[in-house]
This record gives C-alpha cells, structure tokens and sequence, in this order.
C-alpha cells in the first residue's frame, strides 16, 4: 500500500532543469472512480485510497460503506484533546438506542501514520475499550493524508517536536459516503448533530 | 528552475520565537500553469473535465470561465494562468507532470526574492509594490503570465498576478474568528494551540495566509492558481 513510484515521461525540459535525475513520490490523489457502482459525486469514496487498521488489515476508506459512519482525524499520542474526541464520541453514542448503536461505525484516522502503527492504533483502541466489531482506527500513506483531510476539511500542521495542531472535526457520513453533518463541539453531545446521526440511521 | 535551499525567516514559524526556516533545494515551475496547460492535462484526463469532475474534489465554479468543457474562450486566453481550479485538480495536474505542488515554506521562499536579491522583504518599496497589487487584485482582468520581470531566481509571478495554492495549504490553523470565543472553541486545536504569526509589518504575505486558510479543498476561486514543484535530487 505504500506505493512510491518513478515514472520516466519525458517532461518539458524548458520548465524543469534537464539532467536532474528525479524520483517523486508518487502519490496518486484524487484517483475517481469509474465504475458503475453509481457513488453520489459527492461521496468521500470516491477518494481512492488505501488504509490500514489496527490489525494491519489494509482496505479503501470505504470499509464501512452502507452503514452510517462517524469519521474523525487524529494521533494516538495526543496528550489532551484526541482522548476527548473519543470520549466525546462515545457520550454521543451514549445517547443512541443499542439498536442505533449497532448500526454505527466510527472511523479514526491518523495523521501521524510514522508512529501510529497498527500495534499502537491497537493498545488505543483497547484503552478506550472502542468495540472493534464497529470502530476501527486506520492510518494511510504519508503522501494521500493532505488529500484526505482536504476531503473531510480536517487542517493539521506537524510541530517541531513532532507533536500535531489539528482541528476536531467529527465528522458524519451516510450510508453512501456523503458528508452530511459534521460538529468541532468536544466534551458535550451536540444535539444537532445527534439528530442528524438518528435520521441518518432510520 | 532549480531553486537552491537555504534558510529564511517565515512569516508562520515553526516555533514561537524562532522563525527560521530552512528549505531544501527543489525544483519549481517558473510560472504558474497556463489555461492551455491546463487544457491539455483536461484531454488526456477526461475525468477532471468541467462537468465531469466529481463533486467531492471541485465546486460548481470549477473552469468557470472557459467557454467549454474542452474550450478556453474568449475570459480565458492560453497564456493566462488557469484559476478556478480546486487543490484536488491543482495536485492532479501536478501528479500528472510527475510533480507536486510546492509546500508553502517553498512558495514562501521564493517568493521573497525581487530581481535581484533573494530576499527583498526589507524593502520598503518592495513591500510597498506587492500591497499595491493587491488593493487592486480582482478589479481587472487576470494578465498573461510571464508579462513582468523575472525574479532573483527567475521564477515569474509570485505577486502581482494571482494567488496560487500550495501542497499544505491545510497546515494553517489561524483563526481569527475563533480565538474572540474562547473556551471551547479552543478546544478545537490539538496540542499547542493555533499558529503565532511572526513579523506582523510582512502584511501582503500574511493576507495569503489569511486567504489560504479560509480555503476548503474543493473550492475555486477566481485569483487562486498554482504552479507545480518537485523534490531536487542535487
């Protein structure tokens, strides 16, 4: 899945310097996809990329495709307020019916896929007893994460000491892969939000 | 152009207080991508024709201005730079040239150069041409590119002709409206809080910022193009 690759076509030597050996990561964004499978336009899956989960099980972003899907951005080593997005999606959850929550997924992604291995996204999801039959925290290639959070509009920024600035987005997808609600409230169930997930479950 | 690295002094330091920066050397584009560029990446990739371009990665504006799908017209001459255009097609191109587009510390970087300094920021009367331009950006029609002089490092239109996006346009958490709030909408930032802005007189560059950082992916605009950059193997 972490594909880099050189590609050899003769580029216009009158913008670019000639004679420069250059290896790009090559890093296919964007990728549409079409096939007949008829994804609203909108949809996020129709962002072809590959992640992979806590158990080093490697699948596209739309793993959880018909099923309603909260979706976040975050770093397993984040000291304060990544344990507050769990937790404040676990409160929001808390407020659906066993029935809602079984047809919920939540999805994690990180933005720290150097360090946040399978085994660390592991020890996280068991820290905050997330129920692997429905959560999954998944990292992707270095190189598609800019496209990603362009996708579910999530800004971060590596900091010198290796720590993150990232927005809190939680983020709701339909059964299709549409974005149709989306909160940065932390810490307290956001009620609009809320409903939205039960419409999105009916 | 081959562009040498070095460091410089950005305006969004890494760290508060010391706002060195330095770049590696890279190659850049030494003006940004044409419409007729542009056009010729649309017939090889259908796919991100206007009309066909998929919702999630372009607005409704998108190629707004060309007269077709596959046509430029009479609002967008060949030689003028393609604006209207999301991050997502902006980095499709790119990737299509074996490319990418440059980071901001890289646009940054080049540029701070005039025609013959590579870092002309000092200058009152450098400062004083770039805020000129945009009191008056968006008024007229956008020129061609190449029109001006070319800069230290003979790269061409780092001001004066549009706004061009960069590969980590989403690296920028500077919210202005949000910091009035406080409580919560702190909360919305993981770890050391949002970005200090160094040498607040460097106005014109930090109102790219400003622009940049009110961008969602998928949006275009009229004065946002880009130009592509790859990694220096030297």
């Amino acid at each position: 899945m972490w594909v880099f690759a050189v590609r050899d076509r003769a580029v216009n030597n009158r913008k670019w310097i000639a004679g420069l050996a250059l290896i790009v990561a090559l890093n296919v964004p964007a990728a549409q996809s079409s096939d007949g499978d008829s994804l609203p336009p909108n949809s996020v899956y129709q962002l072809q990329v590959s992640v992979e989960d806590q158990f080093g099980e490697i699948t596209g972003l739309d793993r959880y495709r018909g099923k309603p899907v909260l979706v976040t951005m975050f770093y397993a080593s984040c000291p304060h307020v990544c344990p507050m997005l769990v937790s404040t999606i676990k409160l929001t959850e808390s407020k659906l019916s066993a029935a809602e929550r079984a047809d919920l997924r939540v999805l994690t992604i990180s933005i720290d896929p150097e360090r946040d291995t399978p085994e660390k996204l592991r020890e996280t999801m068991e820290r905050h007893s997330a129920e692997a039959s429905r959560w999954s925290m998944v990292r992707s290639d270095p190189g598609d994460l800019r496209t990603i959070a362009g996708v579910f509009g999530v800004r971060y920024k590596q900091l010198p000491d290796g720590e993150y600035n990232h927005t809190t987005r939680i983020i709701l997808l339909d059964r299709d892969g549409t974005q149709v609600a989306s909160t940065e409230q932390l810490g307290r169930h956001d009620a609009a939000f809320l409903e939205a997930i039960k419409t999105s479950l009916h | 152009m081959h562009i040498p690295g070095g460091e410089f002094r950005s305006v969004i330091p890494e760290e508060e207080g010391d706002n060195s920066v330095a770049v590696a050397d890279f190659l850049v584009q030494q003006a940004p991508v044409t419409n007729a560029e542009f056009l010729r990446f649309v017939l090889h990739h259908p796919e991100w024709q206007r009309g066909r371009a998929v919702s999630l990665f372009v607005d409704d504006q998108y190629l707004s201005t060309w007269a077709g799908s596959i046509s430029l017209g009479p609002e967008s001459g060949p030689q003028q730079p393609v604006t209207q255009v999301s991050w997502f097609a902006a980095n499709a191109y790119c990737d299509w040239q074996d490319a990418r587009l440059p980071s901001w510390y890289e646009w940054e970087y080049i540029a701070a150069a005039n025609d013959n300094m590579a870092d002309a920021r000092a200058l009152p009367e450098w400062r004083q041409d770039i805020l000129s331009w945009y009191s008056q950006a968006g008024d007229d029609r956008i020129g061609e590119v190449r029109s001006g002089s070319a800069n230290y490092y003979h790269v061409f239109d780092t001001h004066g002709l549009i706004w061009e996006w960069v590969d980590d346009f989403n690296a920028f958490l500077v919210t202005g409206d949000n910091r009035e709030q406080g409580g919560a909408d702190q909360l919305q930032f993981c770890g050391a809080g949002a970005i200090t802005m160094e040498e607040k007189e460097n106005y014109a560059v930090l109102m790219r910022i400003a622009m940049l950082s009110a961008l969602e992916a998928r949006y275009t605009t009229r004065n946002v193009g880009f130009r592509c950059a790859r990694q220096s193997s030297e």
